[in-house]
């Protein structure tokens, strides 16, 4: 077992020698490094013979301190002395970290770069919009191109896997309303309003709203990371010179999918919803079922329904255009598929929230309500 | 140097997934000082050997030992000393990306000696940064900015950060153009003869097993079907060695490294 690194001073023929020994190794270093930077005076040279083990830490400290005090070495094996020499040879001024800009510039450099991100996300958003009408009519003029198999097979995982999750959600969120809108109109005794507010709240606005955020978060992040994935492995590239259009096989059945079924989920979100409501007011406020299927289809207007049908396709368009464009924007690397997915689902639900508020003014004014 | 004494042994290895026996009684030795080269065709689980070794993959059964210390089925604070004795570097360098080139370089140093002072830690991942061959201004760069050949130096210069006794390199060449392979190839050399470093090396190319590598070992039929020289594995009978030295790649890089000999004896 060989000996730490130390260092002693010596006098040798009336000069002040550094003698350094022991394993000069990282491991072996200890506090060398601090204690050497401390040395009040400068020795004549440095004697390196005492040396058992070196590695190229230890031969830094030595050469950092023979830089320091700019004087000789002497008495080093070979080892010590290659060591040495290589890491003099490797000595360049490297910056460690990355340039420090202060927070206000960067503060101020985020904001431009966020609206001219924003800015091109949504020209690159309506160029894809219009990409997408185009495949869209030649799809229609010719019929033969739709990827039948393609979009039957998005309705099952748009579609069929989503029953279960969108069923149970609205389910609760139909007890939800139930229960705090009956609190509400309790003080007025208006119990049995409790059936208006569910009814004409989930086929207007809650059952297709909710219906497509779980289809964004579910289906639209999917369509952007399997899109995302495919375009990495350059899948999307080999379509191209195939000669298939990404548009037509990747992109319309995705659409297509989801814009038939947006319909048939926030229809079924809605009729759960109804039903969590109805257990409530028959198990909580005592309204017998017979009674609150009369007064549901007493309060529900037929446009009530169409307010929700009208907005479902438009939404599930949205969501599953969201989801294609900003898979088809992914890049460079593994990571640009997660930033694009986060992006897909975030971009889908602020447009189909900002769509609704229009839809909203635009059903008032048509005297829908 | 001696040769009873590996540095790695490897003993009656079994590695399976499910019904997929990937390994089964493999036994290797490395020896101190050399480059080992690992060969073997897709799938023959190069690998998973080097993950087993430095302890990422749980083998069903078998002995391995590293530096004559038992590292299965112990904790991870006891191979802690074996730990910091050797650097691995893996395929695609696997930098930390939101790190630049030598913060990343100072991590294991960090980690194994907090007691160093910030001051010789920047040093120290300088050069560190010079040696692997990287220009001095890709320090402060992030991985992402980096080219395939770069971020595999700057893997190196972390597998090195410890100045480890043992290398592990997963591939190191695959993906780098020509020159930068060769580059590469003499930059591992060259560390090994300055640093005294025992090197595991898993290729797939010739030409880095032609230059650099001591020994060869070669792994067909779930273990290691042969360890020696180039000169002694093709003496032997093996369909799949005889294919992968005699097939026509092998036989091009024979012939370059004969013509580059002849031009060095020229020279000399």
């Amino acid at each position: 077992m060989t000996s730490n690194a130390a260092h002693r001073m010596e006098e040798r023929d009336g000069a002040q020698v550094l003698v350094l020994s022991g394993t000069m190794t990282l491991s072996g270093l200890g506090t060398l490094a601090d204690d050497l930077e401390r040395l009040p005076n400068p020795p004549h040279h440095i004697d390196l013979g005492e040396i058992d083990r070196i590695d190229t830490i230890g031969a830094w400290v030595i050469h950092r301190t023979q830089k320091r005090f700019a004087v000789p070495v002497s008495g080093g094996s070979g080892d010590v002395i290659r060591l040495l020499n290589q890491v003099t040879h490797a000595e360049q001024p490297v910056q460690i970290h990355p340039d420090h800009t202060p927070p206000w510039q960067r503060v101020m450099a985020e904001i431009g770069a966020g609206s001219i991100q924003a800015m091109r996300t949504l020209k690159g958003l309506l160029g894809f919009f219009g990409a997408v009408i185009m495949s869209l009519g030649h799809v229609i003029t010719h019929p033969r191109k739709i990827r039948f198999h393609a979009v039957v097979h998005r309705f099952e995982t748009v579609g069929v896997q989503a029953l279960a999750i969108i069923g149970l959600m609205s389910f609760l969120i139909g007890i939800v309303i139930a229960q705090q809108g009956a609190v509400q109109l309790r003080q007025f005794g208006a119990e049995v309003f409790t059936i208006n507010l569910i009814g004409r709240l989930t086929t207007r606005e809650l059952g297709i709203l909710m219906t497509a955020i779980m289809v964004a978060g579910r289906s639209g992040s999917a369509f952007a990371a399997q899109i995302g994935s495919m375009k990495l492995a350059e899948e999307v590239d080999a379509m191209r010179t195939i000669g298939v259009s990404p548009m037509e096989a990747l992109v319309l059945p995705r659409i297509i999918a989801t814009v038939v079924l947006m319909p048939l989920l926030g229809c079924y979100a809605s009729l759960i919803a109804i039903l969590g409501g109805g257990l409530f007011c028959w198990i909580s406020l005592e309204i017998p079922p017979v009674t609150f299927v009369q007064r549901i289809r007493e309060v529900v207007l037929i446009t009530d329904l169409w307010v929700g049908l009208i907005k479902a396709p438009v939404f599930g368009w949205i969501i599953a255009m969201s989801g294609c464009f900003q898979g088809m924007q992914v890049q460079g690397n593994n990571e640009e598929v997660g930033l694009k997915t986060t992006a897909a689902v975030v971009q889908a639900i602020f447009l189909v929230i900002v769509l609704d508020a229009f839809f909203a003014v635009f059903f008032t004014s048509i005297g829908w309500n | 140097m001696d040769s009873a004494d590996p540095i790695i042994r490897v003993r009656g290895l079994r590695n399976q997934f499910d019904d997929q026996i990937v390994h089964e009684a493999l036994d290797l030795d490395v020896r101190r000082g050399e480059i080992l080269g690992v060969v073997g065709g897709s799938g023959t689980g190069k690998s998973v050997l080097m993950r087993s070794i430095i302890g990422l993959q749980s083998p069903v059964a078998g002995e391995i030992t590293v530096f004559g210390e038992q590292m299965l089925g112990r904790e991870d604070a006891e191979v802690w000393q074996v730990r910091r004795r050797w650097g691995v570097l893996f395929q695609g360098g696997a930098l930390f990306s939101t790190l630049t080139v030598a913060e990343n370089v100072e991590v294991p140093i960090r980690e194994f000696y907090p007691q160093l002072s910030e001051q010789l830690l920047d040093e120290i991942a300088a050069y560190k940064v010079v040696m692997t061959g990287l220009p001095a201004e890709a320090g402060p760069k992030y991985p992402s900015q980096l080219s395939g050949g770069m971020r595999k130096r700057a893997g190196l210069a972390r597998a090195l950060a410890l100045d480890p006794e043992l290398l592990f390199l997963d591939e190191p060449t695959a993906g780098l153009d020509p020159i930068s392979a060769a580059a590469f190839d003499a930059l591992i050399l060259e560390l090994k003869e300055t640093l005294g470093l025992t090197v595991f090396l898993i290729t797939h190319d010739l030409d880095t097993l032609y230059a650099i590598c001591d020994r060869v070992a070669v792994l067909a039929d779930r273990k290691v079907v042969a360890v020696g020289t180039i000169a002694e594995l093709m003496a032997l009978n093996h369909p799949w060695i005889q294919e992968y030295f005699n097939g026509p790649r092998g036989r091009a890089a024979t012939q370059a490294v004969d013509r580059h000999k002849k031009v060095r004896s020229d020279q000399d």
